[in-house]
């Protein structure tokens, strides 16, 4: 390291500088880096890009990835209205933001229950919430179809939202971060007359922005991208989500690649521009159920 | 892990007065809390998973609706079902190949993003992370035309080093590996994330003592750097294995030709869509459950053995 002797507050102000040894890696890794970016974001430049052009510009040998001159948004126009993706966006987020608010309940509530209180059954309830977390989706969903056929529910909104209303990786999420809240701050509620849906509500939710934030964008994610159990429950096209009606456009516009990309645009740039205005929460997120889970 | 409350303290030292009004209130708070999840969670996971066991014990069909008890007949024939072991074989290869491929690109990556001082972090990281955040229906249809034998850009990239006429969706062959390549890229930032957590949680000192010692760089990565970051690295396998054996979205929307999937020839045809095809296209709902199990026998079995395997290196590191 060729590091010149400075005084001692100096060199502790200072961070330590590269040396030429050091720097060669270091351009190299930046360089990597910045090739894997450029791959991580071309197809989707790319999606964005050819959503704008006709089919006539989309389908040109050597591709063309820009056509400035040409974009319109035609495409859009056409799925928006005569494929009819304003049904199958609106329903989308109904079924998103309903999934979303369900599972925050039911999650929080959880795990408030064995954050705060003693009781019987804890451990037991507690283990037996923890093992459904390994049960794949692939097992479950032929009884719930029954199940739902049964209770007249297939081809309804219910029968696409009941299914996530709850999830044991909410609950166990909740439980883990109401853990780490202190208790005297709960206890001096209590002891304050508050009840205890008060302080439940305005003291522990509250504390626990982080946690709903993670939590209500894994929800959001899971449900706006949800394509098997939508492709079994529902069947009317008045109840697709967008993606059923993506997975159509591999049937009636095989090669409409124009449209298809339009379609595929409408998914992802809502949520890109909420992940853009968000990225903090998103990465925490995902950081805090990695490092607790 | 649980901290009692005074009054639950209090009560358990005298023993027989454990349900004072105080613990009384509390158990009937904490299940009017829990209530609602548990209710759900059992209505529709723990009954259901009993219920499908039932089911797949029966030749059980919606229309019409006879359900005649045949035994383990269901999970006899799913070992000795073809298509089965097709989608099996399809499955597990997928899974091999883009596990291991992806945590090695996104533990390099994490490894390079981790230097002091690095130009745009923030910026790269987003950018890896957007993929991640993208629904796996668009950018199957975005891929489809990546891997467009003519116009699209993989085979125009790799024209440049003199590679040319791989058919990938419609080839037999390179088709199972065409869908590898679109998830390592969609899961490659989600890994680089978790990593980077990992990395920076491992403190700085024992590097820098290391170096005065006189470790090289690779070995200050293979004796201090894995063994700590053993957790972590055992969290993303047994999640991305888990994850891999339940591909189902760019399996089918990848490869659907005539209203069918899993194409060409079976080479894309992974457990999930067989268990679906077979359920609810086929009308044979118990054969369905069966397969289910099969599939969640393996996940079961591969994800134990792999902590094992995985926990085993921290005594070697």
């Amino acid at each position: 390291m060729t590091e010149i002797t400075m005084s001692p507050s100096a060199q502790a102000t200072r961070v330590r500088r590269r040396s030429w040894g050091e720097l060669v890696p270091f351009g190299v890794g930046l360089l990597v880096l910045a090739f894997g970016a450029v791959w991580m974001l071309l197809p989707l430049v790319w999606m964005v890009s050819a959503s704008l052009m006709p089919l006539s510009e989309v389908i040109k040998v050597p591709p063309i990835w820009f056509a400035p001159g040409k974009y319109s948004l035609n495409n859009y126009i056409e799925v928006w209205s005569r494929v009819g993706f304003s049904r199958f966006f609106f329903n989308s987020v109904f079924v998103a933001f309903t999934i979303t608010f369900a599972q925050l309940l039911t999650s929080s509530m959880a795990g408030f229950a064995f954050a705060r209180y003693q009781f019987p059954g804890r451990t037991v309830i507690f283990i037996l919430i923890l093992s459904t977390l390994m049960i794949p989706f692939q097992v479950i969903m032929i009884p719930l179809f029954i199940m739902m056929a049964r209770l007249h529910l297939v081809n309804t909104y219910w029968g696409m939202i009941i299914p996530a209303i709850v999830t044991p990786f909410g609950i166990f999420m909740m439980r883990q971060f109401m853990l780490g809240v202190p208790k005297p701050l709960l206890e001096a509620a209590r002891i304050d007359g508050a009840s205890e849906p008060y302080i439940f509500s305005r003291i522990m939710l509250p504390l626990c922005k982080p946690a709903i934030a993670a939590l209500a964008i894994f929800a959001f994610l899971g449900s706006w991208d949800n394509f098997l159990w939508p492709l079994i429950v529902i069947n009317s096209k008045e109840l697709w989500t967008l993606p059923i009606a993506m997975s159509r456009f591999t049937e009636q516009y095989i090669s409409q690649t124009h449209l298809q990309m339009a379609g595929a645009s409408i998914m992802f740039i809502p949520v890109l521009i909420v992940f853009l205005l968000m990225q903090r929460h998103f990465i925490e997120g995902i950081a805090l159920s990695g490092l607790k889970g | 892990m649980a901290t009692q409350t005074a009054a639950a303290t209090a009560a358990a030292a005298t023993g027989r007065r454990r349900w004072s009004p105080q613990a009384r209130r509390e158990a009937l708070w904490a299940y009017a809390f829990l209530g609602p999840a548990f209710f759900f969670l059992f209505v529709l996971i723990l009954f259901p998973i009993i219920f499908a066991f039932w089911i797949s014990l029966h030749d059980w069909s919606l229309i019409p609706r006879e359900f005649p008890l045949i035994g383990l007949n269901n999970y006899i024939e799913a070992l000795k079902d073809p298509l089965t072991i097709k989608s099996l074989k399809n499955t597990i290869v997928y899974t091999i190949g883009a596990v291991p491929v992806g945590m090695a690109l996104a533990l390099v990556l994490a490894l390079i993003m981790n230097q002091d001082k690095l130009p745009l972090r923030t910026g790269f990281r987003t950018a890896y992370f957007i993929p991640v955040i993208t629904s796996w229906v668009a950018v199957s249809f975005v891929w489809v035309w990546m891997f467009e034998p003519r116009y699209g850009l993989v085979n125009a990239f790799l024209a440049w080093f003199g590679i040319t006429g791989i058919k990938w969706l419609a080839s037999p062959v390179w088709a199972l590996p065409a869908i590898m390549i679109v998830a390592i890229w969609k899961g490659l930032g989600y890994s680089m994330v978790i990593f980077l957590a990992g990395l920076q949680g491992i403190p700085r000192e024992l590097h820098e003592a290391a170096k005065i010692d006189g470790a090289s760089s690779w070995q200050g990565f293979r004796h201090i750097t894995i063994p700590l970051l053993n957790p972590t690295i055992v969290f993303i396998t047994v999640t991305a294995v888990i994850g891999s054996l339940q591909v189902f979205t760019p399996a089918v929307i990848m490869t659907t030709r005539q209203g069918e999937a899993g194409g060409p020839i079976d080479s894309t045809r992974v457990m999930v869509y067989h268990i679906y095809s077979t359920a609810f296209r086929y009308n044979r709902l118990g054969y369905g459950a069966a397969l289910a199990f099969l599939l969640f026998a393996l996940i079961m079995v591969i994800a134990l053995v792999q902590m094992r395997l995985t926990q085993r290196e921290i005594e070697y590191g």
